[in-house]
């Protein structure tokens, strides 16, 4: 039978899933491609310009996709999503509406600073062209997560049957879920694009290209995830005081916490039997307890003490487990990579820990999908909580299910695309001639 | 002035300079794979690929503050038209989006496979066409209401002759206003092949734009008569409307000014979209909604315009700068750096 909310949820689930990870990359990389430049001009050093390079013309074709499915998520939220558009446009469409503006600040900029690489005999000036971008891009995940945050946490207006009445928009931009969500979206998009540009280095060290250049890329691009990835803790164990204290049933439910207690355990995987009883699973005693609020003998509110129409579903124990597992291995591996270098041991360039390296940038972008999956999931029955229901949401028209389908085709085609044309064009130019090429035309100048 | 016209009004604005900027854009894709396939790639393939490459997405992101833009300041649109549009507004992101691939993979990556080519110059004509629905369906009678909820009645909509001449209009105009700039652009940079061609390509489109506009009042009057009689209350904008484009045209026929002949353009459309516009007032979708009743509230409103004011002051700005580095920059639109 045609279930139009099925649909609109698994249309609405693939774009997204599609469009986080050139978000992901929007967001992150221009601060790289900032910090890359930034550092050449500092210390004279073309590999690290030819880096940012080199980072930008990559950039650009995601940057591109990314306005496609960006597009394509924007118009389906109105599309799919109806009743909600319609009842949340009353009270969130601010943020949307800025984050129209930052984006086109960003794609204004971006156009400069690609079409200006040699317009400017002073590299700085061409520098200040970047920040823009990266102010842009991270103010666009700013505006979208606030209306993230406001569906969670919805405030800042009254409901009286059905009908909205004083309203106060910035009330409910800086809701109690913004701060966390904020800060989580931005650090983890600045930490997964450092891993991803590890990734790319650390495969060309590890197919035993040893130029200089990569390992300047690695060492940068590691050092960089190492302290994103710190403030993503940080970021982390706020977002579960947060959860605590204002979405106790998605805390709850990521646990498997039933019974409301004090001295709660942090459950680690396992499986639940008929009776909903815990098995298989690694405890630390007291441990979310500490998570919510800081002290081993707090109470945490269990799932039971919440509606059984009301509780999210229970499967998002494992994404919130695989999400936290890949954010700390990622941390680990960064710092033993750091101290390592410091201590001017030979193993962070060996092959087995160039190689976990590699599959560091896919396992942090992986993380990213798990955390939406969890967040969103999460929230559910709701669409905004405690006021409309998903199922209420959905659009009611006929032919979602066709368009499930050519929506897959578009992105698959898309998704394979951009990997084809991402590795070509570099293939096709390798780093040592380039290299080559700008020391000539360089030369050509000077003489 | 009510806010529900100050809304609407910024709206209109960006419509219109969506309109005009996608045009530009959509034809100029549209002669770059023609050419390309016709063989005459050398001469306008040059022109176009510098003046698309730095400002598509710029493009692109007129339309999306048009419709983020529509369910801030009209939320109800977003229930009628989002689930009038599912399928017709799919149809046109899929184009847009093998449109925009097309930059990220061809102008970037891969070059000239005449496969995609030919795919990237259809989009131009399919995108406008496709978008140019909305403006029919808001006219009426192609939407039935059952139980509050509406849906969209598909056999009427592809049938009506009404339908094709709006089609027909925006492929027209797309292909003029196209050809017109880029007869400007191209007299810049200094290359009169290439001005020749365009200019010949602008004067072949510019009857046809004028014929489909009046066949389009024609229908009108058979299709929406309350529109059509408000039409000719502000007919005088559609005589000064036709002005423009005589003196548009009378300075492409004499090769002269075409930086002028192009801002006639501009203002010949100007005109026309907004008695189009003022004419379809109060009504978002005949007879169903109109600004009034989808209208958000007056403190998001506020919010939005005052939003709208500060975020114009970063924004023009930077457009200046871009247009300044780009078009107006004589050596770069001569291909000197």
């Amino acid at each position: 039978m045609y279930n139009p909310v099925l649909f609109s949820r698994i249309l609405t689930e693939l774009t997204l899933t599609f469009h986080i990870i050139y978000a992901t990359i929007g967001v992150g990389v221009p601060l790289m491609i900032a910090i890359a430049q930034w550092v050449g001009i500092r210390k004279n050093d073309e590999h690290y310009i030819l880096l940012a390079r080199r980072w930008t013309r990559g950039f650009v074709i995601t940057v591109a996709v990314g306005v496609v499915t960006g597009t394509a998520i924007g118009l389906q939220l109105s599309l799919l999503w109806p009743n909600f558009m319609n009842l949340a446009g009353q009270v969130i469409s601010l943020p949307l509406f800025m984050e129209t503006f930052a984006f086109f600040f960003e794609a204004i900029f971006l156009g400069i600073y690609l079409y200006t690489w040699d317009r400017f005999n002073d590299q700085k000036k061409h520098f200040l062209l970047l920040i823009p971008v990266a102010i842009g891009s991270s103010a666009s995940a700013l505006f979208i997560t606030i209306v993230n945050a406001f569906m969670n946490t919805p405030q800042g207006f009254e409901w009286k049957n059905g009908v909205i009445t004083n309203i106060q928009p910035l009330v409910a931009m800086f809701t109690p879920a913004m701060p966390t969500k904020v800060a989580h979206v931005l650090t983890t998009a600045y930490m997964t694009s450092a891993f991803v540009l590890a990734s790319i280095a650390a495969f060309h060290l590890l197919k035993g290209n040893r130029h200089p250049y990569h390992k300047k890329a690695l060492h940068l691009t590691v050092k960089a995830a190492l302290i994103f990835s710190l403030a993503t803790i940080v970021v982390g164990d706020l977002s579960g005081k947060f959860l605590a204290k204002y979405q106790p049933e998605k805390l709850a439910a990521a646990e498997w916490h039933f019974e409301t207690s004090t001295h709660a355990p942090l459950v680690l995987f396992g499986t639940l039997d008929e009776k909903k009883e815990v098995k298989n699973a690694i405890k630390i005693p007291s441990a979310l307890s500490i998570l919510a609020h800081n002290l081993p003998s707090a109470e945490v509110t269990g799932l039971n003490d919440i509606p059984k129409e009301e509780q999210p579903p229970l499967y998002i124990h494992y994404l919130f487990d695989l999400m936290v597992l890949i954010g700390v291995w990622l941390t680990v591996m960064a710092t033993l990579y750091w101290a390592g270098m410091k201590k001017g041991l030979a193993f962070p360039l060996k092959k087995p820990f160039l190689w976990q390296l590699v599959l560091s940038g896919p396992l942090a972008m992986l993380a990213i999908e798990i955390g939406w999956y969890f967040t969103e999931v999460g929230r559910q029955p709701w669409i905004l909580r405690g006021y409309m229901k998903t199922a209420e949401a959905a659009t009611k028209s006929a032919h979602v299910d066709t368009l499930l389908v050519i929506f897959s085709l578009l992105y698959l085609v898309l998704g394979v695309a951009s990997v084809v044309v991402l590795t070509k064009m570099f293939r096709n130019n390798p780093v040592e001639r380039e290299l080559e090429e700008r020391a000539l035309n360089q030369g050509g100048v000077s003489s | 002035m009510t806010l529900e016209i100050v809304g609407i009004s910024v709206l209109w604005l960006f419509l219109f300079g969506y309109i005009i900027v996608a045009s530009i854009d959509f034809g100029a894709g549209f002669f770059s794979a023609y050419s390309e396939l016709a063989n005459k790639k050398h001469v306008i393939h040059q022109i176009i690929q510098r003046y698309l490459s730095p400002v598509w997405e710029v493009t692109n992101v007129f339309l999306v503050f048009f419709f983020v833009g529509m369910v801030g300041f009209f939320p109800k649109t977003a229930y009628y038209y989002g689930t009038i549009l599912l399928v017709p507004a799919s149809i046109s992101i899929i184009l847009l989006a093998i449109r925009g691939s097309y930059y990220a993979f061809s102008t970037y990556g891969i070059k000239d496979n005449k496969w995609y080519m030919f795919l990237y110059g259809m989009t131009g004509v399919f995108i406008p066409a496709s978008l140019s629905i909305v403006f029919t369906i808001s006219e009426g009678g192609f939407v039935r209401i059952n139980d509050g909820e509406p849906t969209l009645l598909y056999k009427q909509l592809f049938v009506s002759p009404f339908t094709w001449s709006v089609v027909l209009l925006s492929l027209t105009s797309v292909l003029y206003i196209s050809a017109n700039f880029l007869t400007y652009y191209a007299n810049a940079a200094g290359d009169e092949r290439a001005r020749e061609l365009l200019r010949k390509y602008a004067l072949v489109w510019s009857g046809p734009t004028i014929l489909s506009a009046l066949v389009i009042t024609y229908q009108l009057n058979h299709h929406n008569v309350e529109h059509y009689t408000k039409m000719m209350d502000v007919s005088w904008m559609f005589v000064v409307s036709f002005f423009f484009f005589l003196v548009s045209l009378y300075l492409l026929v004499k090769k002269r000014y075409f930086g002028w002949s192009f801002i006639s353009l501009v203002l010949q459309y100007a005109f026309a979209f907004y008695a189009y516009g003022i004419s379809h007032y109060p009504y978002l979708l005949y007879p169903y909604l109109t600004i009034y009743d989808s209208f958000t509230n007056k403190t998001m409103a506020t919010a939005l315009v005052i939003a709208f004011i500060a975020g114009l002051f970063l924004l023009i700005p930077s457009l200046v700068l871009l247009l300044k580095l780009f078009l107006f920059d004589k050596k770069y639109v001569k291909g000197q750096i």
